[in-house]
């Protein structure tokens, strides 16, 4: 680069960053209260649209000084809508589960008088004298917030507020280093692709700079389609420009000019934001021709999968943009060398591309420090399934298993007993009690049979039954199997085949060995990471839980009540109360009538096995009953 | 829809893309936006813009889950079959469509009121089991909200009909 760029970057730069605090410094203008309601996916399923409305239709009827803005997701999903009230005075305040009638409340009562409206409050941002904070939770101590600060904080569909949070800093950082330099600093903070492989991101970044060919492509890979993942969207949703500002800097370092944002279909409200960033950054010169009059030039495209899992695979992601069916193809090459369109190109996945501009700020020491010797920094998990606190966490590497579920998740829900965590998708495996003491790292997962993946986490209870979960998973791997391998179109379709057999109770005990054996075929023959993890929720499901399937081809009894065709509905007739009809009532096909005696019995013939009556009979009756095998239901006397 | 006009919509979509493979992708996307399907004559259309053999095209067509071949109906009914959704009863939310719709996953009622499909995960898990109603997600929908759903649709079918 010549000096005259590097001097321009700096006023350039600078004009933004003053800009930018003004509008920040103006939100925030004394005496004004701002609320914020988060509206990330996760909150819009849980109204926080309704909420929004509530907010602003209230505030303007009082006619209040108050803005009302919309944020991301702060990864409480727990007690989406979340919403949080800055009041001059009072600590911000975070509110969880608000409707619109709380919302209605929380104007009257608290913006416009005084009063907080304690028992709607989930805590506080800052230590106060009132209210407890969300960070004297237990679980804070175990948090480390990097990529995630900014979700929930600021609002997604406006620049300027995050470059006042120290956004596109990092940028203007490395736009005054040599590329090389960068890239140095990305290898010594000893950062890992987080989309599951864990490639050294600097070394990918190193091997694109120098290989022959142009241009150069750069390509975040947002098409995060494990089932049970969703860092990517609340992320992309939340805070989408620091993924830009990662995507500009490996750019940067990699030689690119053209850049392509590869999002899943699946996520509408992501592609908009997405669309909005990438505009507001263009309109700055953050993006586009000679970037903060520098004499670097790089644009993004934003490209919108179309539903096939496949893609999260970089060569079948590379087939996708090139207008083909999304097939994987033999590396080497890799894509570094050869990748879209014939020439170099990187894919990095979303959180890999947003730890880059941390890296930048605070150094590759810093980077390092955090985590453990092989997996550097935090890991950011999505905790779903049977867990207290569900939503989004982010920990250093080396954090155990126990700690985030049982500190930062709270545990299992209803006093029920905790079984196995699902870590890593389809190409992920069931972990079970024994194992929750292990760190987290990438090595230290994969030994155990489950793979870091991209961080989903589904958390079993008793109630779930391992043999369906394996199933469930090869039924979606067999479903999205691009075809090109055999052992991958054919090994899932067995594995399937036997694996249904077995929840439906016709299954045969060499079926087990069988199992096994396929598995290992189907990870030793198949090209991509689909075939090659597809097996791995049924071998860790055999490793840890080959009780249960021993229960269901031996008995025909599914011990943790789920199988469907294995268990029967049945209404404990001394248990049953004559003058309450819940049940019936709530029964989808009519096959509960009363007996003579008013005591509730099920057509076992009509039942469709769809658990309404087992959620309508009352907690102090509690008549109904699950049984397995089947025959265990007692012969009606008619 | 005659293929006159199908073939028209289609060229309007084609106005403002180049004549290059990657775009067949997005333009795919862009026609079953506004056709709310791929019919063959604008598979055929798109495959003569392009260059390209229409067995190409029908043949990404086919591979990717979003495209479809069959017109849709008013109301789109989506049922996420993601793990969290799955292991929280999904598949019991899906039974319960079906029987109440009388249609199975990839289908359109004879009314083309309503057309159900399953999703791999719309990364809602917190609020499992979730339907994508309309492209709007909803949380925790068991049978018995479906049936409260469709009770809904169908008051507000009576009243836009009184009306």
């Amino acid at each position: 680069m010549t000096t005259t760029g590097v001097q321009a970057i700096i006023p350039a730069f600078q004009e933004l960053k003053v800009c930018a605090e003004a509008h920040w410094k103006g939100l925030w203008k004394s005496g004004r209260t701002v609320i914020t309601v988060g509206t990330a996916a996760c909150g819009q399923a849980a109204g926080a649209l309704e909420v929004l409305q509530a907010f602003r239709d209230e505030v303007s009827k009082l006619n209040l000084d108050c803005r009302v803005i919309e944020v991301g997701c702060m990864g409480h999903c727990y007690a989406e809508p979340i919403v949080i009230i800055s009041k001059p005075g009072y600590p911000a305040i975070c509110y969880g589960h608000v409707n619109p009638v709380i919302a209605g409340t929380l104007v009257k009562e608290f913006v416009a008088g005084d009063n907080p409206c304690l028992e709607f409050v989930l805590g506080a941002l800052e230590k106060n004298d009132l209210i407890p904070s969300l960070s004297e939770f237990p679980r804070a101590q175990y948090e480390k917030k990097l990529i995630l600060k900014n979700c929930g904080h600021i609002d997604p569909t406006d620049i300027e507020q995050y470059i006042a949070n120290g956004g596109y800093l990092a940028l203007e950082k490395a736009l005054r280093m040599r590329p090389e330099k960068v890239i140095d600093e990305v290898k010594r903070s000893g950062l890992r692709g987080r989309g599951g492989a864990g490639f050294p991101t600097g070394q990918k970044w190193e091997i694109c700079r120098n290989s022959a060919g142009k241009p150069k492509y750069a390509i975040c890979n947002a098409d995060e389609g494990d089932p049970g993942a969703f860092m990517d969207r609340s992320i992309i949703e939340s805070d989408p420009h620091s993924v830009l500002e990662g995507m500009l800097i490996s750019a940067y370092a990699t030689g690119a000019r053209q850049g392509y944002i590869y999002v899943r279909a699946e996520y509408p409200l992501a592609v908009e934001r997405v669309q909005i960033a990438l505009r507001q950054a263009k309109k700055l010169g953050l993006l586009g021709r000679e970037i903060l009059g520098s004499n670097f030039s790089f644009d993004i495209k934003l490209f919108q999968g179309s539903g096939a899992f496949v893609c999260g695979e970089e060569t079948a992601l590379i087939a996708s943009l090139e207008g083909e069916a999304g097939t994987p193809h033999v590396r080497p090459p890799y894509p570094a060398v050869s990748g879209l369109f014939g020439k170099p190109t990187t894919i990095n996945n979303v959180k890999t591309l947003t730890y880059v501009r941390h890296i930048i700020n605070n150094g590759a020491e810093w980077f390092a420090g955090i985590g453990t010797k092989g997996s550097r920094g935090t890991a950011v998990f999505a905790l779903a399934g049977k867990i207290v606190n569900t939503g989004l966490v982010e920990v250093p590497m080396g954090t155990t298993l126990r700690q985030v579920i049982f500190e930062v998740g709270s545990g299992i829900p209803n006093g029920k007993k905790f079984k196995a965590v699902q870590i890593g998708g389809p190409s992920g495996g069931c972990l079970p009690e024994s194992a929750l003491d292990l760190p987290i790292d990438f090595d230290s997962l994969k030994k155990a049979g489950a793979m870091m993946g991209s961080g989903g986490m589904v958390v079993l209870d008793e109630d779930d039954c391992m043999v369906e979960i394996a199933r469930y998973f090869v039924e979606f791997t067999q479903r999205e199997s691009c075809g090109k391998c055999t052992y991958c179109r054919l090994g899932t379709k067995q594995m399937l085949e036997i694996l249904t057999d077995i929840t439906k109770g016709r299954g045969k005990l060499e079926d087990i060995d069988m199992l096994q054996h396929l598995a290992e075929g189907v990870k030793a023959g198949s090209l991509c990471g689909l075939g090659k993890t597809a097996p791995n929720p049924v071998l860790t499901t055999l490793r840890y839980f080959r009780n249960e399937y021993e229960a269901h081809v031996r008995e025909g009894r599914c011990p943790s009540l789920m199988c469907p065709d294995l268990i029967a509905y049945y209404i404990l007739p001394h248990k049953c109360e004559r003058s309450c009809d819940a049940c019936v009532g709530t029964c989808s096909v009519e096959a509960i009538s009363p007996d003579k005696k008013r005591i509730k019995v099920i057509d076992q013939e009509k039942c469709v096995k769809c658990n309404n009556c087992l959620v309508a009979c009352p907690l102090q009756y509690n008549a109904v009953v699950k049984l397995s095998p089947p025959g265990k239901v007692p012969t009606s006397k008619k | 829809m005659t293929e006159e006009k199908i073939k028209q919509h289609t060229r309007q979509v084609l106005k403002s893309f180049s004549k290059k493979k990657g775009n067949l992708i997005p333009i795919l996307q862009r026609v079953q936006g506004r056709l709310g399907y791929l019919p063959r004559e604008a598979m055929l259309e798109v495959a003569e813009f392009l260059g390209l053999p229409p067995i190409h095209v029908y043949g990404v067509v086919t591979f990717y889950n979003q495209f479809r071949l069959n017109p849709p109906g008013k109301h789109s009914v989506r049922v996420c079959l993601g793990t969290a959704c799955h292991m929280k009863g999904g598949y019991i939310t899906l039974d319960a469509w079906k029987r109440r719709l009388s249609i199975g996953a990839g289908e359109t009622t004879t009314d083309r009121e309503f057309d159900l499909d399953t999703v791999a995960c719309v990364g809602c898990c917190v609020m499992a089991p979730v339907t994508v109603l309309d492209e709007k997600p909803m949380g925790k929908v068991d049978p018995t909200k479906v049936d409260g759903l469709l009770l809904a649709f169908e008051r507000e079918r009576e009243g836009k009909k009184k009306q």
